[in-house]
């Protein structure tokens, strides 16, 4: 059996705030087109993980290796690691384009212009490029038609459309979804799952940290469950869904399925 | 009422009209600059900067601009013509004029102000959205070119238009150090021909006038983004 080469992967993550250790060793690995679902209740450490991964939270420990290229720590004063070269890190970033809950679009900027922004500055495409990949990839998130709103005009789930736009613009090798759903209003959900669900059918390698449990059943390759900084359970969906072997899990999704 | 002067002091009105402009242009200009500076030295400098941006501010916003334009004028302006050579360089026409000891003052005082309004303003963009920057893989110039600065300025725009015309009308205080500017051309007409009101009235409306080209251009500015109210 040939094995792929990881687009992701992670192991033995720690992070802590202060004294209180929000992450004790979690890893993950994830090979191209796998949809991965992060599930845990709030404050279990998902989103900390998915932001350790891009390094909007710098990990205490852990290795990283993302898209075939380790990432480069040096341990600090205190024990705790650091990337050894920014300049690495950013060009990782590039690599992993991040969908937030709170969508974070710019607001001085019209939906096209904040989809373009990363390709023509960080990426030096050509205007004309970016603007032409921008428009195809807002027609597929229907929001061609708000292409020159602000933001703030657009409902929550067309910043969050978007936002996606946004983040496919740089051809990422791994999407990552910060609760991408957890800032709408219930009939704007559906809207946006549809599109994240189109881009799992797509083969696009996803993290997905969501609480949208049905879902995260039906597009996952692989769902872990988190609780207390560490992994609980993980498999692929029907195990975890179906029949979880540890009793936090199935009481965790026993409880959100009723 | 009597504005039979006007016919023979318009060149002088309109040259002060100039000198006035020229001053707010300068300060404002030369000051925003100087300001960004300083309100990312309040913000991101290391402590020692921090301090050092923070005592500027404190300092040049503590004291009244008539001191600060006169310690310039008749301190630092008195001692520029011992240092060697310069009498006799190029740059000795400008600096032995009152207009650039006013234009200094005024550009120094004008960064202090507009430094604490930016300084706000940079801390009030949403770290969300500078995430969203760093996410994409953008260094910290580039984040704090394209996203975090154009978005602090955008938040601080009424704020600055307010700061602009305030330095407008500040702008009188250059009569004291020989500037012929608007409210020098009044004083004259008055020591000319004994009309005490009419040339401030005719001045007023100038200043007046100029404050609505002011507001209206910052009004064009803030609506290039519409905000939802």
């Amino acid at each position: 059996m040939t094995r792929q080469a990881a687009a992701l992967l992670v192991e033995d993550v720690h992070k802590s705030f202060g004294h209180h250790d929000v992450l004790k060793g979690v890893s993950l690995s994830a090979q191209k087109g796998d949809v991965i679902s992060l599930i845990g209740s709030s404050g279990s450490g998902k989103s900390t993980f998915l932001r350790c991964i891009n390094f909007l939270e710098i990990a205490d420990r852990g290795r990283f290796v993302i898209n075939g290229e380790e990432i480069r720590m040096k341990c600090g004063r205190e024990g705790r690691a650091h990337p050894a070269n920014w300049r690495q890190i950013e060009r990782i970033r590039t690599g992993l384009a991040m969908v937030f809950q709170s969508f974070n679009l710019w607001a001085h900027m019209t939906v096209l212009e904040n989809v373009i922004e990363a390709p023509i500055y960080v990426l030096r495409t050509s205007r004309k490029e970016a603007t032409e990949q921008a428009e195809a990839l807002l027609s597929k998130v229907g929001l061609y038609d708000k292409r020159h709103a602000y933001p703030a005009f657009l409902s929550g789930g067309q910043q969050q459309r978007a936002s996606i736009a946004r983040a496919l613009c740089v051809d990422p090798a791994v999407m990552l979804f910060d609760e991408p759903t957890s800032a709408l209003d219930p009939e704007l959900v559906g809207e946006v799952l549809k599109v994240i669900r189109e881009l799992a059918e797509e083969g696009r390698t996803m993290l997905l940290v969501t609480h949208e449990m049905k879902f995260a059943r039906d597009v996952s390759s692989h769902v872990m469950f988190l609780d207390q900084g560490c992994v609980e359970e993980e498999g692929p969906p029907a195990q975890v869904f179906g029949a979880p072997l540890s009793a936090r899990c199935r009481a965790f999704t026993g409880a959100l399925s009723h | 009422m009597n504005f039979s002067w006007i016919f023979s002091y318009w060149p002088l009105l309109a040259a002060g009209a100039v000198q006035t402009v020229l001053l707010l242009v300068i300060s404002v200009g030369f000051g925003f600059i100087l300001a960004i500076g300083l309100a990312l030295a309040q913000v991101i400098g290391p402590r020692w900067l921090k301090l050092l941006a923070r005592g500027y501010c404190t300092c040049l916003r503590g004291t009244p601009l008539l001191i600060q334009l006169w310690l310039l004028y008749y301190g630092v302006g008195s001692l520029l013509p011992m240092i060697p050579g310069l009498r006799a360089s190029f740059l000795w026409p400008i600096l032995r004029e009152g207009f650039f000891f006013a234009a200094v003052s005024f550009t120094l005082n004008y960064a202090a102000y507009e430094a604490e309004v930016l300084r706000g303003a940079l801390l009030a963009v949403p770290k969300g959205e500078l995430e969203a920057g760093r996410s994409f893989g953008m260094s910290s110039s580039t984040l704090l070119r394209r996203i975090w600065l154009p978005r602090a300025i955008r938040i601080a725009l009424p704020t600055i238009a307010g700061e602009v015309v305030l330095q407008l009308k500040a702008t009188p205080l250059a009569f004291t150090v020989t500037v012929m500017d608007l409210y020098a051309v009044a004083y004259k007409v008055r020591q000319d021909t004994l009309l005490v009101y009419e040339p401030l009235m005719v001045v007023t409306v100038f200043y007046v006038c100029l404050t609505l080209i002011i507001t209206r251009a910052f009004k064009i500015v803030e609506a290039q983004v519409p905000v939802r109210r």
